[in-house]
């Protein structure tokens, strides 16, 4: 882990290559994290890559988190590793919900153009990142289970489908607002047969 | 006399004819085949017995662990996630209990550190052997099978001994483990540390001279190490290919920096070496549970923070303020204030890490679990391509992707 200061360094420097791209930083409980903007994520994903003396080039994790009530609700994690110097660093987007298409857009959050957003399956407007599968191939299966279980869109995903879910299924489970249980069950054949 | 002539028009020179491009097969294998190791569906594209394209489908044993999790204290939570890699439960408890541990800063006695280290590493090598015993049988080689389930039966003892149960614990609590170790658990686990070496001996008399075993593994599988670090490929796969990657090494957790041992590494990246890597890891794992078991530091095996731990059972008869924590914890559970933590470590198959968002309440908000199997298993369509299809069934099981924890 680079220790609190080493983590401002590195926010300063990424400052320098592409200004306003890190919202914030975070160190808790001897973590650090790098709050970027979800439109410039790709550039500092690549930044902390390729950039000489960092080389953050193994992503041990994509997942994503949904931080209901608070807003922006949902945020993708990514937690990168520099292998050489033995440093995790994590770099964590936040992404605003897509209201509801029709639905009153008076509690729209300020200060905040409206969010990107992609059409869903459905119909269903939902929001969207880039997908960083080119720069980091191991994404590919966690994006999609990022897609399946938060309906978070990755924009550039080469096969952007639900991947533990059947394909026919409805809803994001693993959003907060999802309730546990009274999944109906699907095999019905010895129902039906023997009542 | 058509059919007839169709007969003699598929004899081995037209096998031979560089243009069967065409002839391409759709084969599906699975989800029930007991060489996918679980529930596993390959679609799989054959010219020939070639393997041309590979599509896993996974989320047959998708079970929602992760989500069911959010409606659970924080100690309920545990036995639900040994049941995500059922192979590797004592790994799956560690990562969440550590996550949790990092969360509420709770420090965990030295005894706790060396217990846990025991228990994971009897684990790693339970885990390997059961790699070991099925996809030596996939190979032809059905001894193996017995001789490694007789070891892993011994392992199963030592869990029940120390724990009540053979499989699925529940040992690891959040701030330790839930009880001392017997009388006798000691002598008996220095004994099984002592033989397992010459056991892990016996299996390499069984395999490494063997003309089938040594022809269907070497060359086979091979991706390349760089390929395997942009898959996002950990554990042994990647230090067969040469990377000596181990959390064990790399980050400091449990009592592994006070121990000595070595990163079995391979040179080629094939099948063999992913065999020879776990193999000498077995070893290093027994040197690993013989060296805690000589260190092993006396004092108290779980934490002494009653906000977090349950009071000793003596004392519910006599202290009221162990009633009431007691009774604080049964019910409602300790909470844990808003923060996330990633942590990870280093599982059979690679890293297991475990990401825990607390709400502030009494139940996580989120577990994620970044299973090893899930992301080995991206790495499998380029193991497999353009090999034979038996050695595609090969490469799966040097893969050894536990399903339950690819689909949770």
């Amino acid at each position: 882990m680079p220790d609190a200061p080493g983590l401002e360094l590195i926010r300063g420097e990424i400052e320098r290559d592409c200004p306003g791209a890190v919202l914030a930083t975070s160190y808790d409980r001897t973590q650090a994290a790098l709050n970027v903007d979800p439109t410039r994520v790709l550039d500092v994903l690549r930044w902390l890559k390729e950039q000489p003396g960092h080389r953050y080039d193994f992503l041990s994790s994509l997942h994503a988190a949904d931080y209901l009530p608070n807003q922006p609700r949902f945020a993708v994690h990514y937690e990168l590793i520099n292998r050489d110097r033995v440093e995790r660093i994590r770099v964590k987007a936040m992404l605003a919900d897509v209201p509801p298409a029709g639905g009153d857009d008076a509690e729209d959050s300020p200060g905040r153009e409206s969010p990107a957003s992609e059409t869903g399956p459905a119909g269903q407007q939902l929001p969207s990142i880039d997908s960083c599968v080119e720069l980091f191939p191991t994404a590919d299966a966690q994006e999609r289970e990022v897609f399946d279980f938060f309906g978070i869109v990755f924009r550039g995903h080469p096969n952007l489908t639900r991947i533990l879910m059947p394909d026919d299924y409805v809803g994001w489970p693993q959003r907060r607002d999802f309730p546990i249980g009274g999944e109906p069950v699907t095999f019905t054949y010895s129902e039906e047969r023997y009542g | 006399m058509a059919e007839r002539q169709a007969e003699v028009g598929l004899s081995t020179d037209m096998l031979e004819t560089p243009d069967r491009g065409s002839e391409i097969m759709t084969v599906n294998v699975g989800p029930h085949h007991p060489a996918t190791h679980g529930v596993l569906r390959l679609v799989v594209d054959l010219e020939g017995e070639m393997v041309r394209e590979l599509r896993p489908v996974i989320g047959y044993v998708h079970t929602g662990i992760e989500k069911s999790c959010e409606d659970k204290s924080y100690w309920k939570v545990i036995p639900f996630v040994e049941r995500m890699d059922y192979v590797s439960y004592f790994f799956q408890m560690e990562a969440f209990c550590g996550a949790v541990e990092r969360l509420i800063d709770l420090e965990i006695p030295p005894r706790a550190k060396y217990l846990r280290t025991i228990f994971l590493e009897l684990n790693r090598i339970h885990s390997h052997l059961v790699w070991l015993g099925t996809t030596a049988l996939d190979l032809g080689a059905i001894s193996m099978l017995w001789y490694c389930f007789r070891e892993r039966d011994k392992i199963l003892d030592l869990f029940e001994m120390a724990t009540g149960q053979r499989m699925h614990t529940r040992y690891f609590q959040v701030g330790g483990v839930i009880e001392d170790i017997p009388v006798g658990f000691e002598a008996k686990c220095r004994a099984f540390a002592e033989e397992m070496p010459v056991r892990v001996g016996q299996y390499e008399d069984l395999l490494d001279r063997n003309e089938v075993f040594l022809s269907r593994t070497k060359g086979v599988g091979i991706v390349p190490r760089e390929r395997l670090l942009e898959l996002g490929v950990t554990g042994p796969l990647l230090r067969a290919a040469g990377e000596p990657w181990d959390l064990r090494k790399a980050f400091d957790y449990l009592a592994y920096p006070e121990m000595d041992f070595k990163i079995p590494v391979g040179t080629v990246g094939d099948n063999y070496d992913r065999y020879r890597v776990r193999v000498a890891e077995m070893v290093e794992s027994s040197r690993i549970i013989g060296q805690a078991l000589d260190a092993l530091p006396e004092g108290p095996f779980i934490a002494d923070d009653r906000k977090y731990v349950l009071p000793p059972r003596s004392e519910l008869s006599t202290s009221m303020e162990s009633l009431i924590h007691h009774f604080k914890l049964v019910t409602e559970g300790f909470r844990v204030d808003p923060g996330e933590v990633y942590y990870s470590i280093e599982s059979p198959r690679g890293e297991l890490g475990c990401f825990v968002l607390a709400d502030g309440s009494a139940k996580p908000a989120r577990v994620h679990y970044r299973d090893p199997s899930f992301v080995n298993l991206q790495a499998f369509r380029e193991m497999a391509v353009g090999s034979y299809v038996a050695d595609m069934i090969a490469s799966l099981g040097m893969l050894d992707p536990i399903l339950g924890g690819v689909d949770r």
